[in-house]
């Protein structure tokens, strides 16, 4: 049971959150432009690696924002929490 | 002796005698006995068959590690619980308790027949032999192994005893009240930490509390002097909590456990009525220390599990605790120096004990004063066999050789009546393993030991490994100033003796000159498999811990292995020539001890189970007897019988009505969200198919939602109520789904967009009244608002005053019919319903349910979204191309739609499907196909939705069928179970494809 720090509201237990997957995919400005294979790749494809990931969080019992989060999935640690349309912190690329 | 209780403790409260019931039989203890101590008292300590074999089996261990000592306790259908370890329930007056797994009773067992035919019960004797004739399993092996298996019985009925949950947050979490962990919480409260120390016995000090041996002093007291002291501190200090007998049953990530406290299994009956009998704690700490100590191991040797047989530190803790000894004539049996604290204790109580150690020699001060008092030693003598059926009475030992591989020499005969075994010590690494932390193998003493120690968690004292008691005190101290950045020079010069020394022989599966596939070594007590087991195993190909495990199943039974595991790994790595330590160990699962359903739910039973929705008029379906179905949390009519009706007579009577003259339905659980801000009717367009910026102020639309698969995921009509504010209904599941997928594509793809969302599905009530005569109801209820068609049309809305209270109205339909929803603050719900109800009196009007709802707008050929559709639908698939905008250049899911695969001809489609025999009613996901000879029969899709129609008077059915738009006028078979449903294909609308009756 994680403690997710929501930039909004402070520390909350992980019952009050839901993920959203993989961070940092832009939904494609004109999808009408992109072949099938282009389009799949942005609907369909994820990482869903083993070590640090960037993910998408909802504080759905709380202040229902939406932010992002840097995890290792391999320990669940949360190395750091960023604001929609932040920057990813660039010291875990 | 009838009395085995032979000296006074501070432990034992002589002056309250307590009755309680063994198998029916009447016995007498003390309070602060647990029920194992007053068996033993009683010289009983034959309490049960074994799991397969069923051997008569006794009184092993004094703590959660009992494999054998498991009670049912009580006998009412309500209140019984099975697999109690005697070892930990403490008794009270008027306790009734049962053995288990033995069948007529304890001492004459029928499925003790095992024992004599247990060559033929391997490993894996379930999996090999149970496998055929197929026929045989549930007429002959089922019922078998279902009578002479199993743990005790379940209680029939609901468990009336109430349970607590509870969330705490802390600085420091102790684990275990021992001496480490008491000096840890004693370090941390006293530094200003809000500390929480746990221990899930009756009282504080662990093992340290009873030591009474002279040769083991701190600060020149003994140990167990010093340590009470210590708890008196302790007590005093205000940021210190202590629960007792609560017991960690799991660690998690973030330092979140889960503990439960026992409040009430220790008192008589009539105490613990209108009590919270466990509480789950859910803890959430900063720090964690782990101080869980560590289990004394058995030794493996042939017919080592007969009733007299125990753990030597068990013996120990039953005399100088409880004041009970487990015998008149001991042999103590072991591979290192604890077993001499053991003899010393009993020696001195004037009970005869011998000794038999594996060690070729030993020479700790222990050891010394063990000799002084004329305790016979056997060193480097092993244990072969064991007599006694009921209860053991004497034993073989024999000489070790050189190199301990065999025995050497002649057997020597000596009686005893109990055995205490000592194989060393397993620290309690579980909560480390819990936590996520990985192990060291200590090769010298053969123990799994915590790899490393987090900055959130850390080990101290014997479930690290450390098992000198000044060692224990000195890294405690020196661990605990490290780990909580502090600086305690409290114990800097305490003073510790202690003779005891670490030195060990160990051997896993001891030699005998008996073969070993006629021997009977147990590892595992509580599941039955032994040495032999292991062997076969790996004879037969299994490698890994895991599958040994599984195929033998060694430590899989409700002690989950904690005598047992190390054994087996043992045995594994000698067989298999590997070191121990790179096997790796099997995964240590939550709960460390089993729990009870009842302490999982806590409060969150019968009606607390789920939370219910009700919307504002429930009241007045209760009154008018409508029978209720649930929709997520909704509870919704789902039809109104009357005069003893059933719901097919229901259901076609309040269809035919709303279409003959009006119906009403309570439709508050649809789901409704307020849209507002500048940018409304553009984020509109991008998240429904069709076009909305046309849509002009007071006008309604109905949409359709995509995922961005191009799959149908919601649908709803949308009203425009201002320019920059809308009002969106969503389906009554898909609410709260829509709310967030909208808020995602708001905050994180489009966040230039001004639009602001929020649910106001419970802010509104509902009265939707349909049906020709629904015109003359409304201008009843709202004589000032002009009706007519050119003032109010179909799809538009009006804001009007009931009395003085705001209604929106909106004129819109899911049943064809001329229909309007009335929309009322939802405080005003129920009245609203009851004028609606007044006014329609003399117009016939019906209350209806979901399920006419649902026949109405199947005749009418109207979607549900999650009936017809499956997350698999485009909108192409249901006929609806017509919703979709081939004009706007994006919207969720556009892309989608012209995916090769969305594109596919053959894709199912949406149909209407009529019975050649109009009575007949298709099942609701029945298979459809063309041709039912050919095999395999081609599926060719299955029908969604099916009704008889009242009003048209025959069956109508909606069904998805692979390029069933090509279809109409097909003739299809539905085959079901006895006969084959001839059907032919037809349009999806049903009735009044011309829209008439929308302005009737
Ligand atoms: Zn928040």
């Amino acid at each position: 049971m994680f403690l997710i720090n929501c930039p909004f509201c402070g520390e909350r237990d992980q019952s009050e959150f839901s993920s959203g997957g993989e961070a940092h995919i832009v939904r494609p400005k004109q999808p009408t432009e992109l072949s099938d294979d282009e389009w799949a790749e942005y609907l369909f494809m994820r990482k869903n690696i083993k070590g640090i990931q960037f993910e998408r969080w909802n504080h759905a019992h709380g202040c229902r924002k939406w932010f992002n989060v840097v995890r290792d999935t391999s320990n669940d640690k949360i190395l750091s929490v960023y604001k929609m349309g932040e920057k990813p912190p660039v010291n875990y690329k | 002796m009838a009395n085995y209780r032979i000296h006074k403790t501070e432990y034992i409260d002589e002056t309250k005698r307590v009755s309680f019931k063994y198998d029916g039989k009447t016995y007498f203890g003390y309070e602060g006995d647990t029920l194992a101590s007053a068996l033993l008292a009683n010289g009983i300590h034959l309490v049960g068959r074994s799991f397969k074999y069923h051997r008569p089996r006794g009184i092993f261990s004094c703590g959660a590690e009992e494999p054998n000592a498991i009670c049912q306790i009580g006998s009412k259908k309500d209140l019984t619980e099975p697999n109690v370890r005697a070892t930990e329930l403490e008794l009270y007056e008027g306790l009734e308790a049962s053995s288990q797994n033995c069948w007529p009773n304890v001492k004459f067992d029928i499925g003790g027949i095992n024992n004599f035919i247990s060559p033929l019960i391997p490993a894996g004797f379930y999996y090999k032999t149970f496998m055929w004739p197929k026929s045989f399993w549930k007429k002959v092996y089922e019922p078998l192994i279902r009578l002479s298996a199993g743990l005790g019985k379940s209680p029939t009925e609901p468990d009336p005893d109430i349970y607590d949950h509870k969330y705490v947050h802390y600085d420091v979490l102790v684990i275990g009240g021992g001496i480490s962990g008491i000096i840890s919480a004693k370090m941390a409260a006293k530094n200003n930490l809000k500390t929480l120390l746990v221990d899930d016995k009756k009282i504080l000090g662990g093992s340290t509390i009873y030591q009474n041996n002279e040769s083991i002093k701190i600060d020149d007291k003994l140990s167990s002097e010093w340590l009470k002291n210590e708890i008196q501190e302790i007590k005093k200090l205000s940021n210190l909590t202590i629960k007792t007998r609560t017991s960690i049953a799991a660690y998690h990530g973030y330092n979140f456990l889960l503990a439960k406290e026992n409040l009430t299994d220790h008192l008589p009956e009539e105490k613990k009525k209108n009590k919270i009998r466990q509480r789950l704690w859910k803890i959430r700490a900063k720090k964690v220390v782990i101080a869980t100590g560590s289990i004394e191991r058995p030794l493996v040797f042939n017919n080592n599990d007969r009733p007299g047989i125990l753990l030597s530190n068990s013996i120990n803790k039953y005399l100088d605790y409880y004041g009970v000894t487990c015998g008149e004539n001991i042999i103590l049996f072991t591979n290192n120096d604890s077993a001499y604290e053991t003899s010393i204790s009993l020696h001195k109580k004037g009970i005869k004990n011998i000794i038999v150690d594996l060690r070729k020699s030993a020479s700790s001060e222990l050891i010394k004063q063990a000799e002084s008092l004329g305790i016979k030693i056997y060193f480097n003598h092993v244990v072969t066999n064991t007599f006694g059926y009921r209860k053991i009475n004497s034993l073989e030992i024999m000489k070790l050789s050189e190199d301990g591989n065999t025995t050497v020499g002649n057997k020597i005969r000596l009686s005893c009546d109990c055995l205490g075994m000592s194989g060393g010590w397993t620290p309690m690494v579980h909560m480390h393993t819990q936590s996520g932390g990985k192990l060291d193998f200590r090769d010298e003493d053969q123990v799994f030991l915590p790899k490393e120690n987090s900055e959130d968690q850390i080990s101290v004292g014997s479930c690290n490994g450390d098992f000198d008691l000044e060692i224990i005190i000195d890294k405690t101290v020196n661990k605990i100033n490290k780990f909580l950045d502090i600086d305690i020079q409290d114990y800097q010069d305490t003073n510790i003796i202690c003779s005891k020394e670490n030195d060990k022989r160990n051997i896993w599966l001891l030699p005998n000159k008996i073969p070993l596939g006629k021997t009977k070594s147990f590892i595992d007590f509580q599941n039955d498999s032994t040495a032999k087991d292991i062997k076969l195993a790996l004879k037969e190909g299994f490698r890994s811990i895991e599958h040994v495990k599984r195929y033998t199943t060694t430590g899989m039974a409700t002690d989950q292995g904690k005598l047992s595991n190390m054994h087996a790994l043992g045995i594994i790595a000698d067989t298999a020539g590997v070191k121990m330590g790179t096997l790796g160990t099997t995964t240590f699962r939550p709960p460390f001890t089993p729990l009870t359903f009842g302490t999982l739910v806590g409060r969150n039973v019968g009606k607390f189970f789920e939370v219910v929705r009700k919307t504002s008029m429930h009241e007045w379906h209760v009154e008018n007897n409508a029978k209720f179905e649930n929709v997520g949390q909704w509870k919704r009519p789902w039809y109104y019988p009357k005069n003893g009706e059933n719901m097919y007579d229901a259901v076609q009577r309040e269809s035919k009505a709303a279409r003959d003259s009006a119906g009403i339905l309570d439709a508050s659980t649809l789901g409704k969200i307020d849209i507002q801000g500048t940018d409304a009717s553009e984020f509109l367009n991008r998240v429904y198919t069709n076009a909305w910026s046309k849509l002009a102020i007071g006008k309604c639309r109905y949409g359709l939602m995509l995922n961005e698969d191009g799959m149908v995921y919601d649908d709803g009509v949308t009203t425009r109520i201002s320019e920059n504010h809308y009002l969106m209904t969503t389906t009554t599941g898909g609410a709260a789904n829509v709310l967030s997928k909208l808020e995602d594509y708001l905050q994180t793809e489009w966040p230039e967009l001004d639009v602001y969302l929020t649910s106001v599905t419970d802010h509104y009530s509902t009265a939707s009244i349909c049906g020709p005569n629904s015109k003359k109801i409304l201008n009843k209820l709202f004589p000032n608002l002009d009706l007519s068609d050119e003032n109010f049309p179909h799809m538009s809305f009006k804001e009007e005053k009931l009395e003085n209270i705001n209604c929106r109205i909106m004129r819109i339909s899911f049943t064809g019919e001329l229909s309007y929803e009335i929309n009322i603050e939802a405080k005003y719900g129920h009245s609203l319903w009851k004028m609606c109800i007044e006014a329609g009196k003399d117009f016939n009007l019906t209350p209806y349910g979901t399920e006419t709802m649902h026949l109405l707008r199947a005749e009418k050929g109207f979607i549900i979204v999650g009936q017809d559709t499956d997350g698999t639908m485009t909108p192409s698939d249901l006929q609806m191309d017509w919703i979709v905008s081939k004009k706007k250049y994006d919207f969720i899911g556009k892309r989608s739609l012209y995916r090769s695969d969305t594109i596919r001809e053959d894709r199912k489609q949406l149909v209407g499907l009529l019975t050649d025999d109009p009575k007949e009613i298709l099942e609701e996901g029945a298979q459809i196909v063309l041709d039912v000879k050919s095999k395999p029969i081609d599926m060719l899709g299955h029908v969604t939705s099916s009704y008889f129609s009242p009003n048209l008077n025959k069956s109508i059915a909606l069904a998805v069928v692979r390029s069933g738009k090509t279809m109409k006028g097909q003739k299809l078979i539905i085959p079901m179970e006895n006969k084959n449903i001839n059907v032919t294909v037809s349009d999806t609308i049903f009735l009044d494809k011309e829209n008439k009756r929308l302005n009737a």
